[in-house]
């Protein structure tokens, strides 16, 4: 017999002193931050930049972004990943809106390699105070066009909201950026999944 | 069935929508197109690793892990459990982060205006990592009540947050556990945003044989976390 799953509860608005405790400055050890590579980290160094947008458009000043993602060959450091894991990079960043003047999130990491033939990508988890179950969502990349026209995931998007998952490169004076917001509702509204 | 194969898919009778009227901040924050399906890839089967490296010595005990000049003041708890997947198979070595007001129903964030006391002594956060059987086991102080703007006179009843992550990234799960007899659990539209049949799994059952003689009173606490999917993967 299945066993019922437990329900999901919102994160609230009170989650940072445990789960994002060092960037709000709580006097508690974080496991994860927003910086995911360090300088020895192999790969293309890279930076995520985003708000998180309510109905309204307003920036969501108490969310939770966590991401997930391969390394620069595509290998995750999982045990299920059949190329064996790679602990020199943990693939797993994790931050809140509640800290930068116009409430965005940012990650400093590595461009993804390929992972089984999909376009590059990294997995995106929201949480937030008004949101009773997070939700999935997928950030590709726009300066690969040619692999994101070619994945299986993105090709089960309808087209007029593929555009949703693509971060726009800026190649600016500090480094490669890539803006992605994400809009829990709207006419932009971004495709979250069923993972 | 494989021991990497895919995760069955989230329960959406279990689970709450996105959009409960009842818990008003969901009016503009909860996505309203439907999901789209994914065939779960390698992204989906894998995720962060925590084990028992990640915790610290004191993390499970938030009657002692931020000690000041003394002991944090409430009833004393000990919450335990198991993590199982839905076949009741045990999830171990997966990290548990836990978060909760004091026993005055005031949190130490910096944007709680609830006006009740801190503590010196008592943050409210901790961790503690599933042992080989999915077991767990935290020591605390009973969380107050608060009251909250969802609608005049809202109380949240007494909980403790808690965050999973499980074998992969799609079986993350954040949600609460709540306390038997709670009369705020019916008022309370987080709560019931919860299908019907799967909400009373976060009320947390008293059991004596939790309880610590002469210390702490015991809850009992399971979690059950998305399994593998019966059918055997297509490749």
């Amino acid at each position: 017999m299945k066993l019922k799953q437990s329900p999901s509860q919102t994160v609230g608005p009170y989650f940072a002193y445990c789960l994002t405790p060092e960037q709000y400055g709580y006097d508690f050890r974080a496991i994860a931050g927003s910086q995911l590579a360090d300088e020895h980290a192999e790969g293309e160094r890279i930076r995520i930049v985003g708000r998180v947008l309510d109905g309204a458009g307003n920036a969501v000043d108490d969310a939770m972004v966590e991401i997930w993602q391969a390394d620069a060959k595509g290998r995750y450091a999982h045990p299920a990943d059949p190329r064996g894991s790679n602990l020199a990079f943990r693939g797993f960043g994790r931050t809140g809106t509640g800290t930068d003047p116009e409430s965005r999130f940012v990650f400093d990491t590595i461009k993804p390699g390929s992972v089984e033939a999909q376009a590059p990508h990294i997995t995106l988890c929201v949480m937030a105070r008004g949101m009773l179950s997070h939700a999935f969502t997928r950030l590709y990349f726009s300066d690969e066009s040619e692999a994101n026209a070619a994945d299986a995931v993105l090709a089960t998007v309808p087209e007029a909201r593929r555009g949703t998952l693509i971060a726009a490169r800026e190649d600016t004076q500090a480094g490669t950026v890539y803006r992605f917001d994400v809009h829990l509702q709207g006419a932009a509204e971004t495709v979250f999944f069923d993972a | 069935m494989t021991a990497h194969g895919p995760f069955s898919p989230r329960d959406w009778d279990a689970h709450p929508p996105y959009v409960y009227p009842d818990y008003k901040s969901t009016g503009l924050r909860g996505p309203t197109q439907p999901l789209i399906p994914l065939e779960q890839t390698l992204s989906e089967l894998t995720g962060p690793v925590y084990g028992r490296e990640s915790v610290g010595e004191l993390d499970h005990d938030l009657t002692r892990n931020a000690r000041v000049n003394g002991e944090p003041l409430g009833e004393r708890i000990v919450v335990a459990g198991r993590v199982l997947d839905e076949d009741g198979k045990a999830v171990p070595n997966t990290l548990i982060e836990v978060w909760q007001a004091n026993a005055a129903g005031r949190y130490i964030h910096k944007s709680d205006r609830h006006d009740a006391p801190l503590d010196p002594n008592f943050r409210g956060s901790g961790r503690c990592v599933t042992d080989a059987e999915g077991r767990y086991k935290l020591c605390s102080v009973k969380p107050g009540a608060y009251p909250w703007g969802n609608h005049p006179n809202a109380w949240r009843p007494n909980h403790i947050h808690f965050s999973l992550f499980g074998p992969s990234f799609v079986t993350r799960l954040v949600t609460q556990m709540y306390f038997p007899g709670d009369p705020l659990l019916e008022l309370d539209p987080i709560y019931l945003g919860a299908g019907e049949g799967a909400r009373e799994l976060l009320v947390s059952k008293f059991d004596l044989e939790v309880t610590e003689a002469d210390f702490a009173l015991g809850y009992r606490f399971d979690i059950v976390l998305r399994g593998r999917n019966a059918t055997p993967a297509q490749e």
